[in-house]
């Protein structure tokens, strides 16, 4: 069974519906995010048990990955990130194109993890903004839905102007991308 | 015939005696020999071609830190495998900590290249004549030599760990009821 999503809150009529243009696209958006997925361990072996037919992450119009990262919404970090690997991942991550959400899944991606270490990065908002956390080690798929289920509900309630605020710009200019 | 640690100590002995600083057979039963620095090259030049020891394969090469040892601090293992015999032996080398420099086993075997790096990257280990003696798995703007017991383990910018988790509040003795 398809599943349809709610109509968003406005005043409608015979034949016509009014609401804002900020919970139309929002809408729009929430329904059709294309992640690019950064997957180094075994959440990245999970993520593909989320992907597979049981737990159908296609469901959320996440049907097609983006493995450019210019074309995704949504990146997803899974897996312990080296600091080798962190410039890396920072390059991805400025190569997105606005509006763009960052999902840490898993303990190391978070964090660091178990990996308490001189080599390996203590969580990737040392490097990029995040959105939203899942924990586990690894987490199982349902956990990993719930994370997007969340990035879906930021999505759908992001204003349209929420990239041009000074909050993100400052945001941006912390982690020092323009 | 196979060779044994015995056979293959006799051949040293007979053959390359003055290579040899000390040996012995270790906890799990492969025999040690230790060199110097000015020899080590032409005593594994000798270990490879020799007809009987044959030991033409290096497997690893790795240093140890002891930093309680003066003027010993690391040690160098040569490991060989003699694939004909399936005969294992270990060559070391105790470098001392203010001039850690060895000649390059590259000129033998093209495979110490990524050893000698890692030892570079992870203890700053001076293999001279290195064709190119860089960091191999860390960052290159690293400024230390991480695996030298002065140097922390944790990362710096740790900000979430509690040690206890690690195991690093200082008390080890584990009790179990």
């Amino acid at each position: 069974m398809a599943k349809i999503e709610e109509m968003p809150e406005g005043y409608g009529g015979e034949g016509f519906f009014a609401t804002s243009l900020d919970k139309a696209v929002g809408l729009a958006r929430a329904n059709s995010i294309w992640p690019l997925p950064f997957a180094t361990s075994c959440c990245g072996i999970e993520f593909m048990a989320t992907m597979g037919t049981n737990y159908d992450l296609a469901r959320f119009g996440m049907e097609r990955l983006s493995f450019s990262p210019r074309q995704a919404d949504l990146l997803m970090v899974m897996g312990t990130i080296a600091k080798k690997m962190g410039p890396v991942l920072r390059q991805v991550y400025i190569q997105m194109a606005e509006p763009k959400w960052v999902i840490a899944v898993g303990a190391c991606a978070s964090s660091g993890g178990i990996f308490d270490t001189y080599s390996v990065l203590q969580g990737i908002d040392k490097v990029i903004p995040v959105d939203v956390y899942v924990p586990g080690c690894p987490p199982r798929p349902e956990q990993i839905i719930d994370g997007v289920m969340k990035i879906q509900e930021l999505v759908k309630n992001e204003p349209l102007r929420r990239r041009h605020s000074p909050e993100y710009q400052h945001l941006l200019e912390k982690y020092q991308i323009a | 015939m196979a060779l044994t640690n015995e056979l293959a100590l006799a051949r040293i002995e007979q053959k390359g005696a003055p290579f040899i600083k000390s040996s012995e057979t270790s906890y799990d039963g492969m025999l040690n020999v230790v060199t110097t620095r000015e020899q080590i090259i032409d005593f594994l030049r000798f270990l490879r071609d020799d007809e009987q020891l044959q030991c033409n394969f290096l497997t690893s090469l790795c240093t140890v830190h002891y930093p309680e040892s003066a003027g010993e601090e690391f040690a160098i293992v040569y490991h060989l495998h003699n694939w004909m015999d399936n005969f294992r032996l270990r060559v070391k080398v105790f470098l001392p900590e203010t001039d850690p420099s060895i000649p390059t086993a590259t000129t033998l075997w093209p495979t110490a290249n990524w050893m000698e790096r890692q030892e570079f990257d992870f203890f700053g280990i001076q293999f001279t004549g290195h064709p190119n003696l860089t960091r191999i798995l860390n960052v290159d703007e690293m400024d230390v030599f991480p695996m030298r017991k002065q140097y922390r383990l944790e990362d710096g910018t740790r900000t979430d760990k509690n040690d206890r988790y690690f195991g690093r509040d200082g008390n080890y003795a584990q009790t179990f009821d």
